[in-house]
């Protein structure tokens, strides 16, 4: 018994077993509020399964030895543009998510796979190039959405006749088709099956990829190149392999995000996106060197749930909207934690 | 000639953003007393903080993301001073005064956590530029006016904790700027600010020709060579990063007294970027940076940024592309100037591995 205790403590770790706590008796401390616990946890369950893809995202790219793949925002404006041409052309339900998809798919595996070769040439400072190669585009990308020839009136500005809006909403054309889907209601939890089931399928095929020869080879390469230099790998086409994955999970991500949301936030709306993804990975157990499928779950389990449930519960404790700053916090210092504890990388 | 192609391949991306500058004014087609006004204003503003780029670069922790910390600690002193009512230049300097510790607390903190993340310097700099700024929202947006009792109207709304979004600096605005000013056309040229700026350059300039700037050099050079010839490698990476943190709470001060007004929230949130945009637009790269880039860099930043509304108008008939353009040159030389920066330190990596094995 008391080896099982400390197996699984091993397995999970001091840090969420903290957090966990943490969350347990948040919620504890909500039952005694008027808060509806089962209202926060359909909360939770939602913003789960919105933001769980990005999080899967980081899997392949820290695997393949780039480290966390700050250059997200690349992967979501490629989503982004796939939304759009679906919500163009005023695809509804399912046709408008499947559309979504497959003009998202196509074009996030090109800008994965040209970013890969750049982050090829900078091997070791992958981060920070990253970053601010995510930055560079989603600011090119604002000049693109006032000019992009699209021509339902839905998208763009009334007057003029050009240039996107800054938020779209997806109420009327494929909004909530994965939330609603196989919706169930139990004991006051309402449970977004579709959008649940959804998540756990791209988390399954991520995990049977990893599992695959490829998958192990890229491992391999991220683990220790010399090594697998040694064994006749090529060590960039397996890098290139991990980030368009990574790139193409972050496109998915975003369709599934926006149909959940309910809305599209262009221009500015994805320049931070990349952060709560790392935090969150980070926060699962994974490392700048190391991450598993199972760091991804638990890590968006565990922040997604802990920002749902602690910004109402503080807000009943003290006044004024406290969610933003948290998460700010939380993230920033848990990525600043994974920064400076891995000591001779060479990673940036 | 070949010392002509030397001199253009060095100074490339100075000169294509000359290049790109000089369009800019002609399409953007605006009076040049206009320009000169607003060129004048913003290097009064901004060059004290591009300079404080300059010694960590040289000291080898490439560019100073954390200076937002500095930006900060300028901040926090500003909104003391304006709730003591310190007013006129002697409420500024005494302002400065107690930026300063802030600042070298800041540093200090900055410095040890970047020592642990050698060669990941400037990512941890940005993200602990991020996180600082997390804290001093949640210090001024909850805890004041709450756990801290803090109660001035000046400053705050009764109704609601935290300080106002904007406050305004009467007492201080322009204090410096105006000690002195020769107008020329429309332009007032704040001639004691530029003096100031002036001098930082003259002591960073002085401040490298003695033994602790050397080290410094030393350090930044080969971290290894240094710490074998004696140099206290990582006390000399944190005292670096202290003394740009200082610098960039004072330039952030004589930033926000040109201003008039602070933005609580976000007044500093860009700072590192901006700064960092200019300092490489200069033609500084991550490992080598100097006055003159950093000044040059400045003056053509800012022109970029007065004339691409404007040129954006003219071009594509909207003024938002332009603003956005300008946005998106400034993270783009960032990415650029990385990547450069990477790619080069990739392929001497390898050339070092290669002969590890021929050795």
């Amino acid at each position: 018994m008391k080896d099982r205790v400390s197996k699984v403590y091993h397995g999970f770790g001091l840090p969420r077993l903290i957090i966990s706590a943490f969350l347990l008796t948040l919620i504890i401390v909500a039952a005694g509020t008027e808060l509806s616990v089962p209202g926060l946890l359909s909360d939770a369950l939602v913003r789960i399964g919105q933001n769980g893809i990005y999080v899967l995202a980081m899997v392949p790219s820290i695997q393949a030895g780039a480290g966390l793949n700050f250059g997200l925002p690349l992967g979501v404006i490629a989503g982004m543009v796939g939304v759009l041409v679906s919500m163009e052309n005023s695809l509804l339900g399912l046709g408008g998510f499947a559309v979504a998809l497959l003009v998202a798919i196509p074009l996030g595996v090109v800008a994965g796979y040209l970013y890969s070769l750049l982050l090829n040439r900078v091997a070791g400072q992958e981060m920070m190039v990253g970053t601010y190669v995510g930055f560079s585009i989603v600011a090119g990308m604002c000049i693109f959405w006032l000019m992009a020839p699209f021509k339902n009136p839905a998208l763009i500005w009334p007057v003029g006749g050009q240039g996107l809006r800054v938020t779209l909403t997806l109420a009327d054309t494929f909004g909530g088709t994965l939330n609603n889907f196989l919706n169930v209601k139990l004991f006051g939890l309402t449970i977004p099956t579709g959008l649940l089931l959804f998540y756990a399928l791209l988390a399954f095929l991520l995990w049977l990829f990893l599992r695959s020869k490829p998958g192990v080879a890229m491992e391999v390469v991220g683990r220790n190149p010399r090594f697998a230099v040694a064994s006749g790998l090529n060590i960039n086409a397996y890098r290139s392999v991990g980030i368009t994955l990574s790139t193409v999970l972050a496109a998915v991500g975003y369709v599934v995000y926006a149909q959940s949301f309910g809305f599209a936030q262009l221009y500015n709306g994805p320049l931070m996106t990349a952060f709560p993804a790392v935090a969150a990975v980070l926060i699962g157990g994974a490392s700048t060197r190391e991450a598993k499928v199972r760091h991804a779950v638990i890590g968006v389990v565990l922040f997604q749930t802990l920002l749902t449930v602690a910004m109402p519960v503080t807000n009943q404790l003290i006044e004024g909207n406290i969610s933003e700053i948290a998460r700010v916090i939380v993230s920033n210092g848990m990525i600043l934690y994974a920064l400076t504890r891995v000591t001779g990388g060479e990673q940036a | 000639m070949s010392k002509v192609k030397r001199i253009l391949s060095r100074n490339a991306v100075p000169i294509l953003f000359a290049i790109v500058c000089l369009l800019g004014v002609f399409y953007a087609n605006r009076p040049f007393q206009f320009l000169l006004m607003e060129i004048v204003k913003r290097m009064a503003r901004n060059s004290f903080l591009v300079l404080s780029l300059i010694i960590p670069v040289v000291a080898g922790m490439g560019l100073n993301f954390g200076i937002v910390l500095g930006a900060l600690a300028g901040q926090i002193a500003l909104i003391l001073s304006t709730h003591w009512e310190w007013a006129g230049i002697g409420g500024l300097a005494l302002t400065a005064l107690l930026a300063t510790p802030l600042a070298v607390l800041f540093g200090t903190l900055a410095g040890l956590v970047l020592n642990k993340a050698k060669g990941r310097e400037m990512i941890t700099s940005m993200v602990m530029g991020f996180f600082a700024n997390g804290v001093y929202q949640f210090i001024f947006l909850f805890l004041v006016g709450t756990l801290i009792p803090f109660d001035n109207p000046a400053l705050r709304i009764s109704t609601s904790p935290g300080l106002r979004n904007t406050v305004d600096l009467t007492r201080v605005r322009g204090v410096l700027d105006n000690i002195w000013t020769v107008q020329y056309g429309f332009t007032k040229i704040p001639i004691v600010t530029f003096l100031v700026i002036a001098l930082l350059a003259v002591a960073i300039w002085a401040f490298f020709k003695t033994k602790l700037g050397q080290d410094f050099r030393a350090v930044g050079q080969d971290r290894h060579i240094a710490s074998v010839a004696g140099i206290q490698t990582d006390r000399n990476r944190v005292l670096a990063i202290v003394f740009s943190t200082v610098l960039a709470a004072w330039g952030q001060i004589i930033f926000l007294q040109n201003i008039g007004t602070l933005n609580t929230y976000n007044s500093h949130e860009q700072v590192g970027t901006f700064a960092i945009a200019a300092l490489l637009i200069g033609g500084a790269s991550v490992t080598r940076a100097t006055i003159g880039q950093a000044l040059m860099g400045t003056f053509l930043f800012h022109v970029l940024f007065v004339v691409s509304p404007s040129a954006g108008q003219t071009i594509f008939g909207s003024a938002q592309v332009g603003e956005y353009f300008r946005v998106f040159v400034a993270y783009g030389i960032i990415a650029i100037s990385l990547a450069l920066h990477a790619w080069r330190g990739k392929s001497l990596g390898k050339a070092s591995m290669e002969e590890d094995v021929s050795a």
